[in-house]
């Protein structure tokens, strides 16, 4: 029997309600708690202006950092199903809905095609970590692989944007087969002479770490993101030590040679920008923001 | 030979066995109507048991410690074989093994994750569980092959890619992802066969090629049985559920479109008649060689990315 006994019902937002981003008039930082407004925060793509802080953020944040209101979403048809009848101690296809109904989105992936600039087309998939903790299955591969071609045959840039626990276990066999997919896929690009650059975001780990994530021609990365292979859990306990301070962060995956830089996200678009502007050799004096 | 606990009516059985035969050797009795019976017996116990094995009883074949390995494929399947070592970048992993040898007289490149079958190997191997330049080492390999115009052949069997402080230092994912790429676009066929375990990233990390095969009592998903019934049940003991849910048995895999075929194992399964296996795998490697040496290698590459292009299932609206 517990001491208290609730008179009113707890949290009663529905979830489909909820915004990953609170919409009230203050902003308060989850790391260093200083209050903004909203409104900065959001102007500041999300970041503390304190400590740096970079707010989980999904699609629909990243659409609008980098192209503002000018995007086309893709694929935007592809659903996910159940191809295994899996059941654990839910069934998948209840899961799939569920997260459908709290989440608004269908999978854990967006693609969308716009301007980056004036000058600059780009393509970007985008996952989202508020989908069943962003994991791959059938649909994130699919549009990740409709998304490659796309850019390949539009001579189009490509940016991924990972956020991912990694492969989604309900769909077995199927999530891990969506790793020699997308691979593949990027290798067809890659002869084709279309720049691909991979962003780990906070954080990046398992089969995506293990195939796109880590194939760009460029991979860059937001500041004190968790990038890895095997979780920090996994690792504890085979090596039956604590971890050492930083393990698996940007830092310190940039430090052994995997990351080409960290870019913190307010100059994500700038920075990007000028790496497309020279990989696609457009002349520089046509940049325009 | 150790035995599995679903194995015991027919140990019951062959226990029967050994004893009638000692009576009748002692010359007293005449067993020999008896003994033809309970043979009889253990036959059809045999195709009772084996032939109605569930995922988790096959996950439980494909790690007995008498079962082929890699190394044994090699020494009884192929001639003139020489391990080449090393990713000639940090050191050579030990839980990765590779080289040149022939099959029929026709060169060919053999990689594969390797076991060990005491505690001393076992370390010696780590588990067959490959860090980075485990991964490196057989695309240096394969590269080579690719150069020389010549076939590779990966055999698969691991518990997983190693996961450790100094695989993430160097990258395990990246190594894994780099091989994905570059094997979806080799220059040479490839042949791919899980032996035992197929564990995940680790496992597809040498297991993009022309043809993938599983044997009949081996395993590939995503995730181990254990390791899965861990994350969604919360506790290990679901594991023979989870090996059911996962779909991970070689007639799953393949009626899923995941591989291309299965190749059948003596009854019981491969430790049972070592002989009959390497035969059937010879056989298969013949035939698959011949069919994939015949193709243009555009078309076997195209055909190769295609076909994991199509894995998947999801609602078109």
């Amino acid at each position: 029997m517990s001491w208290y006994k609730r008179v009113k019902e707890g949290i009663t937002t529905l979830t489909s309600e909820k915004k990953a981003v609170p919409d009230g008039l203050w902003h308060k930082c989850s790391r260093c708690k200083k209050t903004f407004l909203s409104e900065d925060h959001q102007k500041n793509c999300y970041v503390c202006s304190n400590c740096n802080y970079h707010d989980k953020v999904g699609s629909h944040e990243y659409f609008e950092i980098l192209f503002g209101e000018d995007f086309t979403e893709l694929f935007e048809n592809i659903y996910p199903s159940d191809p295994l009848g899996f059941k654990d101690t839910k069934e998948y296809s209840k899961r799939l809905k569920e997260s459908q109904e709290k989440s608004g989105m269908t999978d854990a992936m967006r693609v969308a095609v716009g301007n980056l600039n004036a000058d600059m087309k780009l393509v970007v998939a985008c996952m989202d970590f508020g989908f069943i903790g962003g994991s791959m299955g059938s649909v994130v591969g699919e549009k990740i692989a409709r998304a490659i071609d796309y850019a390949r045959e539009n001579r189009i840039p490509l940016l991924i944007i990972s956020k991912s626990g990694g492969a989604r276990m309900m769909e077995a066999a199927f999530s891990l087969m969506q790793m020699a997919k997308t691979s593949s896929k990027l290798a067809l690009l890659g002869k084709a002479g279309i720049p691909y650059i991979s962003l780990l975001t906070d954080p990046t780990t398992g089969g995506v770490t293990a195939s796109f994530a880590m194939l760009g021609d460029v991979n860059i990365a937001e500041p004190e993101a968790l990038i890895g292979f095997a979780g920090p859990r996994v690792i504890r306990e085979t090596i039956g030590k604590d971890l050492p301070k930083g393990f698996q962060s940007s830092e310190f995956v940039l430090e052994h040679g995997f990351l080409d830089f960290i870019v913190v996200r307010t100059d994500l678009k700038a920075k990007l920008s000028s790496l497309l502007h020279i990989l696609m050799k457009v002349p520089a004096n046509q940049l325009s923001n | 030979m150790s035995h599995f606990d679903f194995e015991k009516p027919i140990q019951d059985l062959i226990e029967q066995l050994d004893e009638l035969t000692k009576v009748h050797e002692k010359g007293k009795v005449d067993m020999s109507s008896k003994i033809s019976e309970l043979e009889q017996k253990i036959l059809v116990a045999k195709k009772e048991v084996y032939g109605n094995l569930n995922g988790w009883q096959k996950v439980q074949i494909s790690r007995h410690p008498e079962r082929p390995y890699t190394l044994d494929y090699i020494e009884n399947c192929f001639e003139n074989f020489i391990e080449l070592h090393g990713d000639r970048t940090v050191k050579d992993d030990k839980a990765m093994v590779g080289g040149f040898a022939t099959f029929n007289g026709q060169s060919v490149l053999v990689v594969g994750q390797q076991k060990g079958r005491n505690t001393k190997q076992r370390q010696f191997r780590n588990f067959g569980m490959p860090n980075p330049e485990g991964y490196r080492k057989a695309l240096r390999l394969m590269k080579m092959a690719e150069r020389f115009n010549i076939p590779v052949i990966c055999m698969i069997d691991t518990p997983g890619a190693s996961p450790g402080l100094e695989a993430e230092e160097r990258g395990q994912g990246e190594a894994i992802a780099r091989n994905l790429y570059e094997m979806s676009v080799l220059k040479v066929p490839i042949i791919c066969i899980i032996i035992g375990e197929g564990a995940s990233g680790g496992a597809l990390g040498i297991g993009v090629g022309d043809r993938v095969l599983m044997m009949e009592n081996t395993w590939y998903s995503v995730i181990s049985p254990e390791s899965c019934s861990s994350i969604l049940w919360r506790s290990w003991e679901h594991k023979e559920k989870a090996a059911e849910a996962l779909k991970l048995t070689a007639t799953d895999m393949l009626a899923n479109k995941l591989i291309d075929g299965v190749i059948p194992e003596p009854l019981g399964g491969a430790h049972n008649d070592t002989a009959l296996t390497y035969q059937t795998i010879k056989d298969t490697l013949e035939k698959e060689l011949a069919l994939l040496n015949q193709k243009p290698i555009e078309q076997l590459i195209e055909e190769r990315i295609h076909k994991f292009s199509e894995m998947g299932e999801f609602i078109e609206k």
